[in-house]
């Protein structure tokens, strides 16, 4: 209501500062006619002018030429006057109140009506600084967020800030900032399992599931400070299927289970994705069948199980050339490109394989060992045989 | 509240201006005083309610109100506080609401200061002021709304522009804004003169002061933008002929001409109906900057027609005013009372001579702005009128301005002797000769045209000099008289002799800075050593910090000049969080007083070498101290309240009928 009290008087000076001079204009009588302001000029000029004579500045001569020009000048404005009207005529009388229910009645209707179609005088201020200082419970994620991040930018050691941001970052599906929280963390405190598993997991989701060179060193990390981890060993035997070594990744699995007790409630997922695993084993060995799958995320796995050969084979596919489209892109390591080699073998693609084989040289052309690597599997493809 | 309580004030400042569009000016065509006296205290209210409103936008940005669309938009919780309140007119919005509170501003200064104007020309100046007023607070309510409100506000705006965030960028626009809009005075004096019908000694008296406080903003804030340019975007240019820059120029040339028109009307009475044409001219000319600036229409005809409400709007307002005053000249002026004769060699005479020629100056610009544009917008077209053009037309039209320069103060009123004056000014010549001479021996072999630069900058800046010393007698009488004699001279004369000075000296700085400077592109690695003039430049190698809003990679370099003083300088690179953009932070060493040097970090290549911009610019601060050289001109002139008639020269009053054929004035 305050705000409507506050327009109301604003409004009120408006149209005093129109009613005020009118009133006292009003009032001023007969004869308020003033002398023409040209006349008032020039005799302001011939004081001037007296002055400056007085004082020397101007010559004799010069000031009697001067003093005639100002005084033809008077001369002519003099015949001039301006004409203003009686203030106390009924006409004059009837202008001023015509005058006052404009300043009275349309000004606050132009503005009124003018800020109602444009205002929001329901909307109140909301100045950054108290807003990040209002009671928590009122604030919404990401005003808590928000206040965690100020708090950081201007404290940016504060590792207890780092941790907290972390997880949050994780629930609002901002992994890529939840991994530099926690890599931050783990910078300023040092490795915890917490931290680097959810560095690992953070990493992985950034990644849309695919366990990369980081997030596995993250894992491995986690495992040196907590040895008897299950997550990050999880994470690390799912690495190892979606780098194509099924076997590897069986055996990860099997160890996992093998420390198990039935009371752990991970131990029917690690099943699951063991008999998936060596599922995808039997059938890679058997001849003509589907190939490895490159990089399968642990959610195509499944969705691969379900399909007929067809559509598991059009999925392949697909997963292939987007293998082949992110290393065109960004390139990658030697993982990758073995694996795009190895699947396009064995989707029949030889040429395509032999060219991806070319742009692996180039690209790994400073790393001895890839090269290799790269020369085993050239000779492998000499012998004809899907590896 | 406070937001909303901005917004309603702005609404309120309409509402007034409306009445004041109507009220004063109704009053003065029936004669009834007390509507007349409406006028001043709602200029002063208007003023009132959008100052408030203004101090509400800059309360809001202060405090990083992100539910205020604009501060969304443009402002950073991180932002140093000056660029906060400098953001406030770094964007559209805002920048269109400092426009409306400066032309409040402008009208509230007549009504207070105007308490001796005669009644019925300062109710029609102030309608007139209102009507522009009520047009422009309609464009910021209607298209530009700085009071936009977000329901659910982002908690980090988006930040300035980078570029803008700077100091010079925080002064600029408000200066070129108090040229711009001071005009608008000049402009309703004119047409209030036109509605009436007949021009009033107090007309003359008024406009000069106003169009030259206008004149001063317009010039300072012109020199602030080009020395931004020169120092931030890394060039090393500083002026580029950008539509931009000419939008501010043109106003400049016509109010430069109207200040000088202005003289003669004031002292002469004559040249009347040409000064109200320039007057006219001038704001039209503002308002003409303001829709090139303002509409979009720059960056693409096109992106313009796409999103047309503001540029059209804008379009509209300008149509709307040049049209109407000048079909209003068109009308009325035949009717004028015609000014007092002169012969062609006069003061007057020369005072003509200028504005022909700042006038011709000032359509060249015009069309070399405009053309583009309208190609554009006939055929789909897009060329550029650059610096070419620009100096086969706008420099010619200057060179015989400025050759006049110093002979017009010696010329006398009504009919001069251009005899006496060559002899007065036959040392200044002799010694721009000289110094022509000198120049020449010194850089043979050099460009051809910069010595006769040189030579013509001396010729203004010993002009200006000798003017007065000839008026205080300095040679001939005893230095106590001269002194006494310097003491008594108007005020306004010492503001010419500096506006002149102030000229040559930028010229001087142009010649110099476009012939002789030194530059060097060049890629350096850490370790490398480069020679650049006299001075060797050894790069250290680049470093990061961290500012308040953004990261910066510094480049630093020990400099050696020929005596083996080592000094630091160290140029930057910004990258603002916000807004992934760079910024070039230019490292520069002022030589000499006058001389700079100047480098400019560019990309870093692959190898790890940095792109450099090392340039030595000769007397190139002389540029801008001209300016403000002028500008000070332009202020002490403006002390001079001084009710100025110019008499002629009382032995020649006495030989009338003259000798010469005297020339209307009209």
């Amino acid at each position: 209501m305050l705000i409507w009290a506050l327009f109301a008087a604003m409004t009120a000076l408006a149209a005093l500062i129109v009613l005020v001079p009118l009133a006292r204009r009003g009032r001023a009588g007969v004869g308020a006619a003033t002398e023409s302001g040209d006349a008032s000029v020039y005799r302001d000029q011939l004081a001037e002018l007296d002055r400056d004579l007085a004082e020397g500045r101007v010559g004799d001569g010069e000031g009697e030429a001067a003093r005639a020009e100002i005084a033809r000048r008077l001369l002519r404005a003099a015949r001039r006057s301006d004409m203003l009207g009686d203030p106390a005529s009924a006409a004059a009388r009837l202008r001023r109140r015509a005058v006052a229910a404009i300043a009275v009645i349309v000004l606050p209707l132009v503005a009124v009506g003018g800020y109602l179609a444009l205002g929001r005088p329901d909307v109140p201020d909301r100045p950054l600084a108290s807003r990040l200082a209002a009671r928590p419970e009122g604030q919404s994620i990401d005003e808590l967020v928000a206040r965690v991040e100020a708090h950081l930018a201007a404290e940016p050691n504060d590792a207890r800030g780092w941790d907290v941001l972390g997880p949050i970052y994780m629930r609002l599906n901002r992994p890529a900032d939840a991994a530099e929280a926690f890599r931050t963390a783990i910078r300023l405190a040092g490795a915890t399992e917490l931290r680097q598993n959810g560095l690992g997991e953070a990493l992985t989701a950034a990644a849309d599931g695919d366990v990369g060179p980081e997030a596995k060193a993250a894992f491995e990390a986690s495992l040196t400070v907590a040895p008897a981890g299950v997550l990050p060993r999880m994470y690390l035997a799912l690495e190892r299927a979606q780098a194509g070594r099924l076997d590897e990744s069986a055996e990860l699995w099997r160890r996992l289970i093998a420390a198990g007790t039935e009371a752990d409630a991970w131990l029917p997922v690690a099943r699951a994705e063991l008999a998936k695993v060596e599922a995808a084993a039997r059938e890679a060995a058997a001849p003509g069948a589907a190939p490895p799958s490159p990089a399968p995320t642990p959610a195509e796995v499944e969705a691969a199980s379900r399909m007929t050969a067809a559509e598991r084979a059009g999925m392949i596919e697909a997963m292939v050339a987007r293998l082949d489209e992110r290393l065109k892109r960004d390139g990658g390591g030697i993982d990758d490109w073995e694996r795009l080699i190895r699947s396009q073998r064995t989707l029949g693609q030889r040429d395509a394989a032999a060219a991806t084989l070319v742009r692996a040289r180039a690209a790994l052309a400073a790393d001895p060992a890839a090269q290799t690597r790269l020369d085993a599997l050239a000779a492998g493809d000499g012998e004809g045989k899907a590896p | 509240m406070i937001v909303e309580l901005g917004h309603y004030a702005l609404v309120l400042a309409l509402a007034l201006a409306l009445v004041q569009a109507v009220v004063p000016i109704w009053g003065a065509r029936i004669g009834d005083a007390a509507l007349m006296a409406t006028a001043g205290p709602t200029a002063a209210g208007q003023f009132l309610f959008v100052a408030l409103s203004f101090a509400a936008l800059t309360w809001a940005h202060v405090v990083s109100d992100f539910s205020v669309a604009n501060v969304f938009e443009n402002s950073h919780s991180l932002k140093p506080m000056i660029y906060k309140i400098s953001g406030v007119w770094g964007n559209h919005e805002g920048s269109m609401l400092l426009w409306v509170t400066i032309l409040a501003l402008f009208g509230a200064l007549v009504a207070v200061f105007g308490r001796n104007l005669p009644p019925i020309l300062k109710a029609d100046v102030l309608g007139v002021q209102a009507w522009v007023a009520a047009a422009f607070y309609l464009f910021v309510l209607v298209t530009s709304n700085p009071f936009a409100r977000l329901v659910s506000p982002p908690l980090e705006g988006r930040d300035l522009n980078p570029v803008l965030q700077d100091p010079g960028l925080a002064i600029h626009p408000p200066l070129l804004y108090l040229g711009y809009v001071g005009f608008s005075i000049a402009f309703s004096f004119a047409v209030a003169a036109l509605i009436e019908g007949r021009i009033d000694a107090a007309w003359a008296r008024w406009v000069r002061p106003w169009t030259l406080a206008a004149w001063v903003f317009l010039t300072l804030g012109i020199a602030m933008g080009s020395y931004w340019a020169y120092y931030e975007l890394g060039w090393g240019g500083w002026w580029f002929w950008d539509p931009v820059e000419n939008a501010s120029l043109m106003p400049w040339l016509a109010g430069t001409a109207l200040l000088h028109s202005a003289i003669v009307m004031e002292k002469r009475d004559a040249l009347k109906i040409w000064t109200i044409l320039l007057a006219v001219l001038a704001f039209s000319l503002s308002l003409l900057g303001t829709f090139l600036v303002r509409s979009g229409v720059l960056t693409s005809v096109h992106a313009f027609a796409s999103d047309p409400t503001r540029g059209v709007f804008i379009l509209a307002i300008l149509v709307a005013f040049i049209g109407g005053s000048l079909t209003l000249f068109a009308i009325r002026a035949p009717g004028l009372t015609k000014g007092g004769l002169f012969a062609p060699i006069s003061r007057e005479g020369a005072l003509v001579f200028n504005n022909l020629f700042l006038t011709s100056a000032c359509a060249a610009v015009f069309f070399g702005t405009l053309y583009p544009l309208m190609l554009e917008a006939a055929t789909g077209a897009k060329i550029s009128v650059g610096a070419p053009f620009f100096d086969a037309t706008f420099g010619p039209l200057m060179v015989p301005l400025l050759i006049a320069v110093p002979i017009g103060p010696f010329l006398a009123w009504k009919r001069g002797d251009l005899l006496a004056v060559a002899q007065r000014l036959a040392a200044v010549l002799a010694l721009a000769m000289a110094g022509f001479a000198v120049t020449w021996w010194a850089t043979r072999g050099g460009p051809v045209l910069a010595p006769l630069g040189v030579g013509l900058a001396l010729w203004l800046v010993l002009g200006a000099l000798a003017e007065v010393a000839f008026r205080v007698h300095l040679f001939s009488e005893a230095p106590r008289n001269a002194l006494r004699r310097a003491v008594g001279l108007p005020r306004s004369a010492w503001g010419t002799m500096f506006a002149h000075l102030g000229l040559g000296l930028t010229l001087l700085g142009i010649v110099a800075e476009s012939n002789w400077r030194i530059e060097s592109i060049l890629v350096m690695k850490p370790g490398d050593t480069v020679q650049v003039g006299r001075f060797s430049l050894a790069f250290d190698g680049v470093v990061m910090r961290r500012g308040p809003n953004f990261d910066e990679a510094v480049a630093g370099f020990a400099v050696r000049d020929g005596g083996g003083r080592p000094f630091r300088m160290e140029p930057s690179k910004r990258t603002f969080r916000a807004r992934p953009m760079p910024t070039t932070e230019t490292a520069i060493a002022t030589y000499d007083g006058f001389s700079q040097l100047y480098l400019s970090l560019g990309d870093t290549q692959a190898d790890g070498g940095v792109a450099m911009r090392i340039y030595w610019k000769p007397l190139v601060l002389l540029i801008w101290l001209g300016c403000v050289a002028m500008a000070l001109g332009g202020c002490i002139s403006l002390t001079d309240r001084r009710l100025r008639i110019g008499a002629p020269r009382p032995h020649r009053v006495a030989a009338e009928p003259p000798a010469g054929d005297p020339q209307p004035a009209e």
